[in-house]
This record gives C-alpha cells, structure tokens and sequence, in this order.
C-alpha cells in the first residue's frame, strides 16, 4: 500500500463516522468566527433552541466591517456598527471568547490566529471566510465554510465533507532577487486559472517553498483559494516549530516536546501518491502583476498583456469584459501605467514582514504625490510591532500613513473604498469588478511591487531598485 | 433550517453566459451587513443589474422581461472566489431554485446544497446547445428530475445525466439538512471525543 499523504493523515484522525455512500464527519478542532457570516448562523441555533458544543474550540474577532480610523470611537456606519455589535451579543449569550474591537488581540482573523498561537500544525480548522486557507501553512487542514456550515460547527463541533482529492505543486530551484511568496502565487494561478485547483486540496512543496519563512508560507497558502483549491498546506518543519513555539496558546514544557514529536511525523511519505502533481522552477518567476479581473489574470510585471488572439476563444468575451473594466488595451505593457491609490495589508500580505518589506523598500525615498497610499496592519500586534521597530516612523518620513487593523480595502466594507475609475496596486488577494469599491480597478501584486509603484506612480518593476 | 424539497421541476431559463462569475458578482460585499438571510434577492447581481443611482439598467438580462424562469443558466467556473453563503441566498432569494453550468465552484456548490439550490453541473456541449435554445426561443423550458439526476431540453428532448452526492440527493429530494443528521450522532460525536482528547 502506498504511504500517506500530509493531507491524508490528518484527515483519518480527524473522521467521526462516514455517512453510507456519502461525505465523512470530520471533527473541527478550531472555529473561527467574525462579524459577517455568523449573526445567521447564532439565529440557526436560538431557533433549535441549542448551545454552541464547544465554545473553547471557538473564538471571534471583528475584522470585515471595522473602520481602520478612530477605532475608539462608535463605528459610524449604521449597519456596521449593528453587525459587529450583534457578534458581542451573540458571543456573550453562547460564551464564545471574543477579540472585538480595541481588544490587544483584535485583528483580521487568519492574522491573529497564527500569531496568538491557536493555530498549529495536524488541525482541522474552519472559518466563514474563504482564506481560512492561510491556516495550512502550518501543516493543518483548514478551509473556508459557507454560513450553514458555521451553524453546523457551532452546534456539532463536526462539519459533513466529502474527502477532496490532493494535488501536489512543487516550487523547486531559488527565487530570484525582488520575487516574494506572493509572485510564486500569483504565478501558479497565472498558468492553472481560477478553476485549476477546484475540487482538491494543494501541498506546496519543493525547495523554493521550504526555504520560504513561515508569514511568506502563509501568503501562499492564503491564496490556494483563488485556484480553486478547497485549501492549501505546507508541510510542518523546523521554521513551523520555531514561530510557533512560546505564543499565547503554544504548548509549553513537556507538552510541546510531545507535539514536536507528532508534528514530525506529517509530511507526506515518500512514496504516498497525489492525484495530481505539478512541478515549476522558482527561477522562472519574475514579479507578478494582474491586469484583468480575477486572480489568474497575472503576467510577470515585465511582460505585456496578452492580444485577444492568445486568449482561447471560449474565454474571449470574458477577456473582453476584462478589459473594458480595466479600461487597458490587449497587448499593453504593464510597465508605466498610472495608479492612484496603494493599498498594503489583508489577509494576504498584512503581516508583519510585509510592513517590514515594505518599509525598507520605501526608506529614504518618497510617496509620488499622484498616489494615495493605505497602509493597514493585519492586527494590533502587528500594528504594535511596527511601532516598536520604528517601522511607522519610517513610513510617516516617507509620507505614507499607518491606519489602524482590519480587512479595510480588500473588500471595501467599510470606508475604505478605491473610488469608481480609479487604479489600485494592492497586496490582497481579489480583483475581482469592484471588489475594492464600486467601479474599482485593482492591480495584485506583492509588497515590493505595490513599495516600487508607492515611489513613482506608476507600475514599477521592483528589481529597478535593487 | 428545514430547506425546501426538490423533487423534479419544470421550467423557463435566465441566462447569464459570462464565464468565472464570482460571488463578489452574485453579491456585493456591500450588502453583507444584514443579520438576517432575507432579502439578498433584491441585490443579486447588483452591480450589473442597477446603475449608480439605484436604476434598472436595462441590458442586463434580470431586467430583460423576455426571459424568466426558476433555472438560472450560467457559464463555466461559476460561484468562485469569496465563501458567502449570502450568494446562494440571493439567488435563492430571487426565486431561483436550480443553477445550471459546466463548472461550480467547490464552496458555492456545498452552500447552494445546503439552502435547497440545486447546482446541475452538465458537458460544455450541452450548455451550449441549452444557451442557444433560450437565446432562439426565451419561452424554451427545461426539466431537471433530481430522482433520475437528469436535465432534458424539452422541446427536443435533448437531454443528460448530471452528478449528485448520493447523501445530498436523499436530503434535497426529502428537505432535510446537515444539522439535523449531525444532532442525531450526538452521542457518537461525544465518544469520539473522549477517545481523542
Ligand atoms: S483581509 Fe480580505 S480576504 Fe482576508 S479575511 Fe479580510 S476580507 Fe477576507
């Protein structure tokens, strides 16, 4: 019998009972939970007249709706403020622990969850967010669930899944210089499509991605989503360990000596067999920037958008629905093009090696006045971290802000919207018709092409700098 | 939440033939704010569907009086991107009761499963030959027989099977969900967890 895969030996633990002919009960051993997707879910159980199972597997955070200025303040917005608060009411009626606004641990969920420590390698973990994603870097399952699911969660502790079949992507050779994990990323979604991984769960593997750190893992992970995949995952190993050992919710002593121990046995047997297998070499990426609008409509910055015959004929008239969005021409460089607005935070690239990254990118030069630049740190610990590192002060000589945490444009729930016609070069993960704000076209790149194009105004290929 | 049953239904088709429609597309983030899954209908497709000033506009096919119907056909890689349910509400909430493509997303099919939406996945061939049926005659019906998981394009009675989760067919054809079967294993759910805690 062939060996077993990362994803494989975590799921068998994982499974209650299987349903004949059907999906399996997986056990969840994390929840997670914030404002948007719960308050439907919270009103499920009050109508069966049930508890939330294990509300210590559960914790909440205000992250989607929150304003990233005067975060002491009432939230202005009347329907925001509605929803964060029904999540106080709801978390304190069925004791879920919550991290709410101006609480220290507040931040944008797939951002505090690794960074308190709750999430470890060999988990299942699940959240009514799609880039729960990001939690596999670890070394866990974890994937995004629809509302129903979160009722489901909240009241079995177990979710009803059928098994996704695995693929395996391989990132092999070395990076070259000014290319990050968001370039691999964006990359793979380049070539595969949005629909590419849809209906498995992807191990990121190869020397590429080992030599990557644990937030840049995170980066990809975050994405596996934006290729269809159910999840991304990367297999446990010494630099896991290290980020995750001595926070918060770590094991300590001689329970962490023990978990070590487990935790060494998950990466995929040499001979355990994927679905799928897909092999690139790291040295062909270049710094990737998007021109359409979806996440696969990638190009390295260098490179010019494609003309209308390269594109198949079937994906025709959504190319050119793309296009006109976009107001760019088939065939265009990239290179040059004007941007109004720089957005650096998410889920995606809001950690603290991005602002870092960042920072050092923009030190001693300055912000080209045509552009307006958001800068919003993934969490509070983020946003602390940054201030003790002198990273804000940097910034602010550079002319660039430091907000306050939250989702803030990636999704342009709140205030923070990219105005109708105007260009974004942002480090999150959708560019989606007007995801960033009616009307908003949105470029994605990493925190290095989004730090060179902040300078001078228009897509700038970062290695001019380096 | 008891859904609705599906058991066979008969009739007249939107179509929406844009590929990779995503459920930022279906629902605008804008209009998550609500605590409640009603209403989402009102904004399905609301950036499409409305101008700036809140106004029909009158090229998008919701507005289009010649087509109408419980069966929302769509293109290739629909429902990606984003994990709200609200976008099966919406369509569910407009007065769909069937989405039919080539391809679904993964999560978008799970939460239409799991609302009493039924996602038909059929061959590229037949989508096309059921886009080109409406677009010649918009009063064209189709008929989706879940307990035989067949579609077949009426006036000619072209037709083909389409995939269903045995477990998912039995809860669709019956109107029972997922909670209700998991609060039933209970017990066996707290003997797992003894045993692995
Ligand atoms: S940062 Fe964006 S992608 Fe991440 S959880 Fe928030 S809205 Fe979702």
């Amino acid at each position: 019998m062939a060996g077993k895969t990362l994803f494989e030996k975590i799921w068998d633990k994982h499974v209650v009972t299987k349903v004949d002919g059907g999906p399996s009960v997986l056990y969840i051993d994390r929840h997670f939970v914030h404002e948007v997707t719960s308050p439907q879910a919270f009103a499920g159980l009050r109508d069966r007249g049930i508890q939330v199972r294990r509300p210590e597997k559960t914790v909440a955070t205000a992250d989607h709706n929150i304003p990233t200025l005067n975060q002491d303040q009432p939230i202005q917005d009347e329907l925001s403020r509605f929803q964060v608060n029904k999540l106080a009411l709801n978390c304190e009626e069925f004791g879920v622990p919550l991290y709410g606004l101006n609480h220290k641990w507040n931040g944008i969920v797939h951002v505090i969850g690794p960074e308190l420590g709750i999430t470890k390698p060999e988990m299942t973990i699940v959240c009514g967010d799609s880039h729960t994603s990001t939690h596999g870097a670890f070394g866990s399952i974890a994937f995004g669930i629809g509302t129903s699911e979160v009722e489901m969660t909240l009241a079995t502790q177990t979710l009803l899944q059928n098994k996704p079949k695995t693929m395996r992507i391989n990132i092999d050779g070395e990076l070259g210089k000014g290319v990050v994990s968001k370039d691999i990323v964006l990359y793979i979604i380049s070539l595969i499509g949005t629909g590419g991984a849809t209906g498995y769960f992807v191990e990121f593997a190869g020397s590429a991605i080992r030599n990557l750190s644990m937030e840049a893992r995170m980066t990809i992970c975050n994405m596996s989503i934006e290729m269809g995949a159910r999840g991304g995952m990367i297999a446990p190993d010494e630099t896991t360990f290290e980020y995750v050992k001595g926070r918060e919710f770590a094991p300590k002593g001689a329970e962490w000596d023990k978990a070590v121990e487990e935790w060494r046995q998950l990466p995929s047997d040499t001979d355990a067999e994927f679905d799928k297998e897909l092999t690139y070499k790291a040295s062909d990426i270049e710094p990737m920037i998007t021109y359409g609008t979806n996440p696969g409509m990638g190009i390295g910055i260098s490179k010019s958008i494609p003309t209308l015959e390269e594109i198949e004929k079937s994906t025709q008239a959504t190319f050119k629905k793309s296009m006109q969005y976009m107001d760019f021409q088939p065939g265009d460089a990239m290179i040059g093009k004007k941007v109004d607005y720089v957005f650096i935070g998410s889920c995606t690239n809001g950690r603290i090696e991005d602002l870092r990254a960042f920072a050092a990118f923009v030190k001693g030069k300055k912000k080209a006045d045509n552009v307006t630049a958001w800068i919003v740190p993934g969490s509070h610990q983020v946003e602390a971290q940054a201030e003790e590192e002198g990273i804000r002060q940097i910034l602010e000589e550079s002319g660039f802000e430091m907000r306050q945490p939250g989702c803030s444009a990636c999704l342009a729930m709140n205030d923070d919207k990219i105005p109708e016609g105007n260009y974004a070069v942002s480090t999150s993960n959708r560019n989606f018709e007007g995801r960033q704000g009616p009307g908003a076209r949105t470029m994605l790149a990493s925190p290095l092409t989004a730090a060179a194009t902040a300078i001078t105004g228009k897509i700038t290929d970062p290695r001019d700098f380096l | 939440m008891p859904i609705d049953k599906f058991v066979k239904l008969e009739s007249t088709c939107v179509p929406v033939p844009i590929e990779n429609v995503d459920t930022d597309q279906i629902i605008p983030a804008r209009f998550l704010k609500a605590t409640t899954r009603d209403g989402f209908g009102d904004n399905l497709f609301a950036d499409w569907r409305y101008d700036k000033s809140g106004n029909p506009k009158e090229d998008f096919v919701l507005n289009d009086p010649t087509y109408s119907g419980k069966i929302l056909v769509a293109s290739q890689n629909f429902g990606s991107g984003s994990s709200r349910e609200h976008a099966a509400w919406a369509i569910a909430g407009y007065g769909f009761k069937a989405v039919v493509s080539s391809f679904f997303a993964d999560i978008f099919k799970n939460n239409s499963l799991n609302n009493g939406l039924l996602p038909v996945q059929v061959s590229k061939e037949f989508l096309e030959e059921l886009f080109q049926a409406i677009e010649k005659d918009p009063a064209t019906k189709v008929e989706i027989d879940l307990e035989n998981q067949k579609i077949t394009l009426q006036p000619n009675g072209s037709s083909e099977s389409f995939e269903i989760n045995p477990y998912k067919k039995k809860c669709m054809l019956n109107g029972f969900d997922d909670i209700d079967y998991l609060l039933n294993i209970s017990n066996e759910i707290a003997t797992w967890e003894k045993a692995n805690s």
